[in-house]
């Protein structure tokens, strides 16, 4: 279909109505407006496809969409930091609600108690669920949450050197490495058997349950880092925070984590939400937005942003963190998820991951060539299996009977810290989406390398 | 708290809390009790309320009613480009096949996926007059370090780390700041002229062997088109710098000028603001990095490339891959799919011909305001302006009403409020962008506001310095939440 | 008026010899400066026992929505920081001269004193502004 003007549906100005408005400018094209561009560059050639109606772009994006394959198309124990987990229906219903989801960062409080009763509402549940004493109002993800606390840290310890648990999630590694590239710090990556601290170590960063699923002793990480002054800064899942004590009990410092878990699409690998709390000492050090609760002229309770005199619209060059917008939605997204599980329903996912994902690593473990090598310590719902065959070939033939395997550790990054008679490793995950049928099938496909 | 009918939300969630309610129902166990790690590991303690699940909904409802948006108000909220958000693209982003894959599947599981990606990369590139895209940051602050620690390893390879200073004008958002400084560089204040642009005498002053480069607003946060953004470009690169393009202000330009052709070297977008992604009261945006040939090798990974020849996009599929020089992984996986998905469908339900009619209306609707209103409101630069119009209440300042009195008294009348006291270097700013998808019956609705607000700031100047008068709460005392913050609700209240 | 009995400088903060014998001198913020931060929300500061520097940054004072340095006036010593500061930062709006005083410092040269403004001098410096 050509036609000489294309009215968008989004735009309500009709010709008629632009020349009229025009008229109260006295000018008689919508060009003329742009007379401050330079001519030679002025309206060039632009290539790009003719518009579609939404009729046909349901239908282009249905076809794309359809040649991915999604976790709830069979069974999957893909995980690896991004976790299939059950979302109520109510949650989507709430979030997409207009006032919600078309509202902006809330500078203007009389008018965005909403966004900040709820951000209030996360701020309590998120340092809860962690054990710690204050969390913001959220980060990017679970990623770049972690390199801003390791930021944090040499903050507030005003050291430059940081030792990094050869557990911590290889891509967190990466996201860390790119955050401090520019501020001279030294990242150590060091053995979480014998972590080296030293005297001039800003921070020792571990991960919670650890990224091949094991659960550590935090309490002596925590030991470790605080006898060389040092910070201990965590990554934790917040699901496992359900039934496991949370890092704040072992009194980490700074707690951070992915927030997906919690009521979030996985979604090829966003948006999702990075969880950031502290000790209550280190407030003014914590990067993103706070919401405080105060009173309004006539002695109502309120909320408000707070303490943005961290934040780069005010501090500019010495803020705390440039972040700005973050992932206010998706918060609310967490907070409707934790609501509604509430005390019972979280405790209760947990345990079904666990139970689930242990029942599943006792099945693997009897078949002949499959082997647990961190079975000995306590993990979550996921753990190691070193494989009789390349991981990546046996994923391809689950794949043909529509199971999604675990992730392929034989290759780096995955690989760096393994030792090397674990050199077919899969890491594999099961959460409360996994049936016993599932699993039993999952046995089953990987019985055929036995 | 609020007008009739709505729901009451003053008790908040633990206070709520009954025990024994619950809101989900899980399932029961299929498979045999397995046993539980050491006991010192299990938590007791575990603080969330216990509510239903109409509870949940009525208490979250009522709280959306709390708040003021696009759906519901005109929100010509200036730098933030508050267009309306369409629908299908939400759709869109929640399909199955793009909300439920995992980011770590194989690239012949997310074919789909890719190539949406590397379509978007292709559109943004064209958009813009670059060579190199990617889709990788998070939001626009995320997509600017990724962008100045570009201009780093580029210096670094040139071996030129005696580039420390970066240029900023004085109007800049405090984000160009914090972000040079994450990446390690020096902030130099780049000063701007009468006219509003940049002052061409100042960047020649600083043009030397240590400026990294300059980062530029365009249209600068005053709302205005630089007049001399060429002469800046040639300015910088002579001195061995390189130019940073803010594209908070693309709404603007969108078909009317590719900043590449202008000659920038690498720019963010807020696909946020420009191309219609909800702000969702703060995020999620998301902020891609588009950059000339040179910078291309640095770019944030991954990126998207064809399997064909030369990375171009065939039938033989795409892949993520890793920039030769990177700077590295900037966020956990390939950037926030789902806004991606959203400015991609947008892209595609405008086309070449709707591009273009955004950034025409966009201009034209700030123009009619800035026409409407100059007669009362001062207008600190009077000239054409872009996408939005930086106004003043000096004017109604000598009567005693500020610009925070003129923007609160605004939500009386059922309009969000303009950005206040930015762009810094303009005194009571009130900077008012009205976006292209707002009709002109609001448009006159809210210009005969702004009349009345200002006759009221001469008759009831009193009543007006303590607006809002008709919201959920009034003015909030935000020294004492920052004297003593009350950041999360404890038990013992 | 701001006060005689103290010297001033262009940064507006105020210097006040209490103790000639001790070279104690009292240092604080002007009523001008309250006035233009606004509602003071925080205070940093070092802590006692920290040398300062004549007009070189010794900590910051925050309102609601700006950050200012806070110069010192005299080098020497801090004896001292207004430990009422930490919850009630407001009491340098309602007594910038007074209640509201920051630290006291025990300045190495009195002399430097002298090359501060004097309040009349201050008062016709802030009235040009």
């Amino acid at each position: 279909m050509t036609t000489a003007h294309f009215q968008s549906h989004y735009i309500p100005n009709t010709e008629e109505e632009q020349t009229e408005m025009l008229a109260t400018l006295g000018l008689s094209s919508i060009d003329q407006l742009f007379h401050d561009i330079p001519e030679e560059f002025r309206n060039p050639p632009l290539d790009l496809p003719a518009p579609l109606s939404e009729l046909e772009i349901q239908k282009e994006l249905g076809a794309l969409a359809g040649r991915n394959r999604p976790l709830g198309s069979g069974p999957s124990f893909l995980g690896a930091g991004a976790y299939h987990h059950f979302i109520p229906s109510i949650v989507k219903a709430l979030m997409t609600r207009g006032e919600f989801l078309t509202a902006y960062t809330p500078y203007q409080p009389e008018v965005s108690q909403g966004t900040l009763q709820v951000i209030y509402e996360f701020q309590t549940l998120i340092s809860s669920l962690f054990g710690m004493e204050v969390a913001n109002a959220g980060m990017y993800d679970g990623a770049t949450s972690l390199a801003e606390g390791v930021l944090m840290a040499c903050r507030v310890t005003r050291r430059d050197r940081v030792a990094v648990s050869d557990t911590v999630s290889p891509i967190y590694l990466q996201v860390i490495r790119t955050y401090c590239q520019a501020h001279g710090i030294r990242i150590e990556v060091v053995r979480h058997w014998e972590p080296e601290v030293a005297d001039d170590t800003a921070c020792l960063v571990v991960q919670y349950p650890n990224f091949y699923g094991g659960l550590e002793d935090l309490g002596e990480f925590c030991q470790l880092a605080h006898g060389h002054g040092a910070l201990l800064v965590v990554s934790a899942d917040p699901m496992a925070c359900g039934m496991l004590n949370p890092p704040g009990h072992y009194n980490a410092d700074i707690v951070t984590g992915e927030g997906q878990p919690l009521g979030i699409p996985v979604s090829y690998g966003g948006p999702y939400l990075g969880l950031f709390t502290c000790k209550e000492q280190y407030i003014r050090q914590m990067p993103s937005r706070l919401v405080g609760r105060t009173l309004d002229s006539q002695g109502r309770d309120g909320y408000v942003l707070t303490l943005q005199t961290r934040e780069q619209h005010i501090r500019r060059e010495r803020a705390t963190s440039n972040i700005c917008t973050n992932e206010a939605l998706y918060a609310l997204a967490s907070t409707i998820y934790l609501a509604a599980m509430g005390k019972q329903g979280l405790r209760q996912v947990a345990e079904l991951c666990y139970h689930k994902a242990h029942y599943a690593a006792s099945r693997i473990e009897e078949l002949p060539g499959y082997a647990l090598p961190f079975k000995r310590g306590p993990f979550y719902q996921e753990f190691v299996v070193q494989c009789p065959a390349g991981p990546a070939e046996i994923n391809r033939r689950l794949m043909e009977s529509n199971i999604l395997g675990g992730l392929d550790i034989s290759i780096p990054p995955y690989s760096d810290p393994l030792p090397p008679d674990l050199d077919q490793g899969m890491l594999l995950c099961v959460t409360e989406m996994n049936s016993k049928d599932d699993i039993d099938a999952l046995v089953e496909g990987l019985a055929e390398f036995s | 708290m609020l007008k009739g009918g709505s729901r009451d939300t003053s008790k908040l969630l633990m206070e709520r809390s009954v025990p024994g309610r619950v809101g989900v129902v899980t399932p029961e166990l299929d498979v045999p009790v397995q046993p539980l790690p050491d006991g010192e590991l299990l938590r007791d303690n575990l603080d969330l309320p216990e509510v239903s699940e109409p509870g949940v909904v009525q208490y979250f409802t009522a709280l959306s009613q709390l708040n003021f948006s696009i759906d519901t108000q005109f929100y010509p909220l200036g730098s933030c480009t508050m267009k309306y958000n369409p629908k299908v693209n939400d759709e869109m982003a929640f399909l199955p096949g793009f909300a439920a894959i995992h980011p770590l599947q194989p690239p012949e599981q997310s074919q789909g996926a890719l190539e949406l990606l590397y379509r978007l990369q292709d559109f943004l590139g064209e958009i813009t007059g670059m060579a190199g895209v990617s889709l990788a940051t998070l939001a626009g602050a995320h997509g600017e370090l990724a962008g100045v620690l570009m201009m780093r390893a580029h210096h670094q390879a040139n071996g030129d780390a005696g580039r420390t200073k970066m240029a900023i004008p004085d109007s800049a958002h405090g984000t160009n700041p914090a972000s040079a400084a994450m990446a390690g560089f020096d902030v130099v204040t780049l000063a701007s002229d009468a006219e509003g642009n940049v002052d061409l005498e100042a960047l020649h002053e600083l043009a030397g062997p240590d400026l990294a480069g300059v980062m530029i607003t365009l249209p600068s946060t005053l709302g205005l088109f630089d007049q001399n953004i060429v002469e800046v470009c040639r300015i910088v690169h002579e001195a061995g710098g390189l130019v940073y393009g803010d594209g908070a202000n693309m709404n603007a330009l969108l078909g009317r000028a590719k900043l590449g052709d202008l000659g920038f070297d690498v720019i963010h977008l807020n696909l946020h603001k420009t191309f219609s992604t909800p702000h969702g009261g703060g995020g999620p945006g998301a902020g891609p990095v588009c950059c000339a040939p040179i910078l291309a090798p640095y770019l944030a990974a991954p990126i998207v490339t064809g399997n064909g020849a030369n990375g171009s996009g065939t039938d033989s599929g795409y892949s993520l891959s890793i920039p030769e020089k990177s700077i590295g992984k900037i966020g956990g996986y390939h950037g926030n799919f789902g806004v991606l998905v959203r400015a991609y469908t947008y892209i595609r339900t405008l086309g070449d011909a709707g591009i273009k009619s955004i950034s025409g209306n966009a201009v034209l609707n700030a123009n009619y305001l800035l026409q409407a209103l100059r007669d009362i409101y001062y207008l600190p630069y009077d000239r054409t302006c872009m996408h939005e119009v930086v106004f003043s209440a000096d004017w109604q300042r000598l009567r005693g009403v500020s610009g925070l009195d003129v923007a609160k008294r605004l939500l009386d009348y059922g309009f969000h409020a303009p950005t206040m006291y930015f762009p810094l270097i303009v005194h009571e700013a009130l900077m008012i962008e009205p976006t292209e998808s707002e009709n002109r019956d609001t448009l006159d609705a809210f210009i005969q506001a702004l009349r009345d607000i200002n006759r009221e700031s001469e008759e009831e100047p009193d009543m007006v310095h303590h607006a809002p008068h008709t919201t959920p709460v009034s003015r909030l005392d935000e020294a004492n939440a920052a004297r003593h913050p009350n950041l999360r609700w404890r038990p013992s209240e | 008026m701001s006060p005689d009995d103290r010297k001033y400088t262009q940064e507006h903060e105020w210097a006040k010899l209490e103790d000639t014998d001790a070279r104690l001198v009292l240092v604080g913020i002007t009523e001008f400066a309250q006035d233009e931060l606004g509602d003071i929300v925080y205070f940093d500061l070092p802590a006692a026992g920290t040398e300062v520097v004549h007009m070189e940054k010794m900590g910051e004072v925050e309102s609601v929505k700006a950050v200012s340095d806070l110069f010192s006036p005299v080098t020497g010593k801090i004896e001292a920081v207004n430990e009422e500061l930490v919850n009630h930062p407001e009491l340098v709006n309602d007594d910038p001269f007074g209640n509201g005083w920051i630290m006291k410092v025990t300045i190495s040269d009195l002399s430097e004193l002298d090359g501060l403004m004097t309040s009349t001098e201050y008062d016709e410096y802030v009235g040009g502004n």
